[in-house]
Order: structure tokens, then C-alpha cells, then sequence
């Protein structure tokens, strides 16, 4: 069952063609990892699937229900407010920066939204935020509050609050990108144990060992448009696509 | 100089300027946040009258704005409000303009982030405002909030021009009656008291919004 289908996006930005045409499927439980260099369009398409952006054109369905698309016209046309909004719900995004709510405890930040939003009770909603602490070796943070915590643990706590939400696919957006070299590899760790447990998830990056042993899928994406796409056996060993070799050699000399 | 009278007079002045500095507070704290959203909104229809508004009222002295109220509305739209009335009045629509620029401030400073997060996690607009940015925002604006509330303490003392009585015009009076100088001096010391108190809130409000950053 694909969780996350996209059928030729096209989005612009000021007359400027960010996205021509993408169109991308993740099946349940599969890892799909978009790569390509910086400005080739992976961070609006994913802004444009977590309803961060509106798409020009193009149809998106979640989950077996449509959230945009194309009219008579040609142009997008969006579900309904409400339509959207649970939509929304069933996704979760993990931001580049975190994006945590500063004002909150490490704790409330992961509570907020399941109670406010889904309704759950306190008690329910700290008892799984604590389990997802432990998982994300947190346990003793709870009470802590953002500002006090290093970039990757502030990371980790951003991916809880996004599991709290109980989303049917998880996107990353950039997740390791504002971190110090050393603690990437606490994020990659957090999202190959997620990979482990077959959790449906997007991950935009530029670390392209970790693209290549836990994606079952790989994009590369330039300029707006999908370049090549396939097996990460099939992308990162035996292409021929001169600008996918051109892009990848650029990691093999760093 | 009867310094008994003096200085019971003296403290109903002071309870005159304290009920403007509070009822001030009351509305134009409200007024204000809801004069930033219209600035702030990308709806012309609402975006120039509330810049017009912001303009009008920093850009002219607060003691003409009440001259105007007192003795303008009367020939204009046949209001004649009572003194003390049209000083809470003048006061609270010119700081609304005041607080409304800091609000500004305060909103713009939010990360668009913040919202962003908040967007994905399903929250409402209300809820984000509320819950996410105006809890941030209360801690970014302290410092130029304490500085109006300080300007706030001693503009009280304008509302003399339309016959409203409080300390500094009680002072005044009995330095022109007495020909001594004494009642400033405890005039300011009043004043400096009040501002102290000020200054002491806006210092445990700052420390207990400290557990963030």
C-alpha cells in the first residue's frame, strides 16, 4: 500500500520553477531518501507534501486520500479545510533546525500537540512521551528545557514530538545538517532504529552512506527535477547518469 | 507650611495619577495587541488606518491628544466626557499605539519556525498564537515594556492640562501658595518611589522568565 503518492508537482516561486514535475511513491514501511545538491528543490517538495507550501500543480494522496489535485484548469485544486487538517495528521515533519518550542519543557514539547490536538489525556500522553524518551536515550531529560540541551539531543526530542503525534510517515528534513559532525551520527542511529521497526519515512539528506544502507529507495534530484531514481545499489554503484556521477564524485573526493 | 496636610493631599494625588496608570494599562495592553495584529495585517483595509492611527498618535504630544478629547469632541460629535474620564481615555488609545509597536516587534520576532512546527503538529492559528508565540513573545518585550511603564508613571502627571488633579498638580499648588520649594522635592521622591516599585516588578518578572531562553 503506498502511504505517500506524488504525481507531477510543479511549483514556482516568484515565476522561478522550483519543482518541474516530480512525482514519487513510498510503499508502507519502506525508507525513501530524496538526495541531490543544495537549491535542486528536495526541501520544497517535502514542505509541499507537510502542507508547508501549496503546490502549483500535481496531485498528492496520503494515505489513500487526496490532499491536491489538478483540476479542469490544470491547477491545483486542495481538499477541504478539514480534509487537509486531517491529512496533516497524518504525517510528521522533522525539521532541519528543530524547531523546538523554547518555552516548553522537553517533556511538554512532546505532549502539547497529542493533547491539545488528538485529545489524549495527560496522564496518557506523558506515559508514551517518557516511553519514547527512553527509546531516544533521553530518559533523564524530560525536564529539561531546549535551550539546555545539546543540538542532538534537541534533534531527538524533535523526532519524539513528531512520533508522538502517531504519524503513518515521517519526514526529515535535513535532520543532521545544523548538527556538529560528531553528533550526526546520534540522529542517523535514532532514524536506522525507526528504519528497523519499518516506520514509513522521507529523508532529504546529504549523507550519502547513510542514503545508501538504509533507504530501500533513492531520489536524486536537481534543478526541480528527478535525475535518476532506484535501488541505492542500482544509484550509488552502477549508474551511468552523468549527473548523478557528477553529483556523487563530489562526495567521494570530501 | 502644614506638612500633615501637605502630604495627605499629596497621597490623593497620587491615588489620581496611580487610577490613570492602571486604567491605562487595562485597555491599552488589550488595544495594543490587537493594534499590532491590524498592523501586521495584509489586508489594506485594515493595514493604513491602523498605521494612520499609529502615526497620529506618536507622531502629536500626548497633551494635545487631550486638549482634544476634553474640549475637541464637544464641537465635533457633541461629547463632552468628565476630566478624569477623558484622561484614562487619552491615555490608554496613545499607549496602545506604543504597545502596539512593541508587540509588533515582539511577533516579528518569533521565528517563523515556530509556526511552521506548530502548522505540522495540527495546532489551530488560536492555539499557535497563544499557546506557542505570545508566551515568547511576553518574554522578549519585557525590557521596552518596563521602559513605558517608567514613562507611563510620569506622563500621569499631563492629565493637569484638562483640570485633572493628581500629584503633581496638588504640588504644584502648594508651592505657589507657600513660595517653597519642599513639595517637589517630595514629589520626586514619590515618583521615584512608584518607579522603584516599577522597576522592582519588571526585574522579578524578567528573573522568572529567566528558565528559558
Amino acid at each position: 500500500m503506498q502511504i505517500l503518492t506524488a504525481n507531477d508537482i510543479y511549483k514556482s516561486f516568484d515565476g522561478v520553477e522550483v519543482l518541474k514535475g516530480i512525482s514519487v511513491g513510498v510503499n508502507k514501511g519502506e525508507v525513501l531518501a530524496i538526495i541531490g545538491p543544495s537549491g535542486s528543490g528536495k526541501s520544497t517538495f517535502l514542505r509541499c507534501v507537510t502542507q508547508l507550501e501549496t503546490v502549483d500543480a500535481g496531485d498528492i494522496t496520503i494515505c489513500g486520500e487526496k490532499l491536491v489535485q489538478n483540476g479542469a484548469d490544470g491547477k491545483a485544486q486542495y481538499a477541504d479545510k478539514a480534509a487537509c487538517g486531517k491529512i496533516g495528521l497524518r504525517i510528521g515533519l522533522v525539521f532541519q533546525n528543530f524547531n523546538l518550542f523554547p518555552h516548553f519543557s522537553v517533556l511538554r514539547n512532546i505532549t502539547e500537540a497529542p493533547i491539545r490536538v488528538l485529545g489524549k489525556s495527560r496522564e496518557e500522553a506523558e506515559k508514551a512521551a517518557r516511553q519514547l524518551l527512553v527509546k531516544m536515550n533521553l530518559a533523564d531529560k524530560a525536564d529539561a528545557y531546549p535551550f539546555q540541551l545539546s543540538g542532538g539531543q534537541q534533534q531527538r526530542v524533535s523526532i519524539a514530538r513528531a512520533l508522538a503525534m502517531e504519524p503513518e510517515i515521517l519526514f526529515f528534513d535535513e535532520p543532521t545538517s545544523a548538527l556538529d559532525p560528531e553528533l550526526t551520527g546520534e540522529i542517523l542511529k535514532v532514524i536506522r532504529e525507526l528504519a528497523a521497526e519499518h516506520m514509513t519515512m522521507v529523508v532529504v539528506t546529504h549523507e550519502m552512506k547513510f542514503a545508501r544502507d538504509v533507504a530501500d529507495y533513492v531520489v536524486f534530484m536537481d534543478d526541480g527535477a528527478i535525475v535518476e531514481q532506484g535501488k541505492p545499489a542500482q544509484l550509488f554503484d552502477s549508474t551511468t547518469n552523468e549527473r548523478t556521477l557528477a553529483f556523487l564524485s563530489r562526495y567521494h573526493d570530501a | 507650611m502644614n506638612y500633615q496636610i501637605l502630604l495627605s493631599q499629596m497621597l490623593e494625588g497620587t491615588l489620581m495619577s496611580l487610577r490613570i496608570f492602571f486604567s491605562t494599562l487595562l485597555f491599552s495592553l488589550p488595544l495594543g495587541l490587537l493594534v499590532s495584529l491590524g498592523r501586521m495585517s495584509k489586508n489594506p483595509i485594515i493595514n493604513l488606518p491602523v498605521r494612520l492611527y499609529i502615526l497620529i498618535m506618536r507622531g502629536t504630544p500626548l497633551m494635545l491628544q487631550l486638549l482634544f478629547i476634553f474640549y475637541g469632541l464637544k464641537p465635533l460629535f457633541g461629547i463632552q466626557l468628565d476630566r478624569v474620564l477623558a484622561a484614562q481615555v487619552a491615555f490608554a488609545l496613545n499607549y496602545a499605539a506604543y504597545f502596539a509597536e512593541i508587540f509588533r516587534g515582539g511577533i516579528e520576532g518569533i521565528p517563523q519556525g515556530q509556526y511552521e512546527a506548530s502548522k505540522v503538529l495540527g495546532f489551530t492559528r488560536q492555539q499557535t498564537f497563544f499557546r506557542i508565540v505570545l508566551p515568547q513573545v511576553v518574554k522578549r518585550i519585557i525590557p521596552p515594556m518596563g521602559n513605558e511603564f517608567i514613562t507611563l508613571v510620569k506622563d500621569t502627571s499631563l492629565a493637569q492640562v484638562i483640570g485633572v488633579v493628581e500629584l503633581l498638580k496638588i504640588t504644584s499648588n502648594w508651592v505657589s501658595s507657600a513660595v517653597d520649594m519642599t513639595p517637589f522635592l517630595i514629589a520626586g521622591v514619590f515618583y521615584l518611589v512608584m518607579n522603584g516599585i516599577v522597576t522592582r516588578c519588571f526585574t522579578v518578572a524578567e528573573k522568572r522568565l529567566a528558565y528559558y531562553r
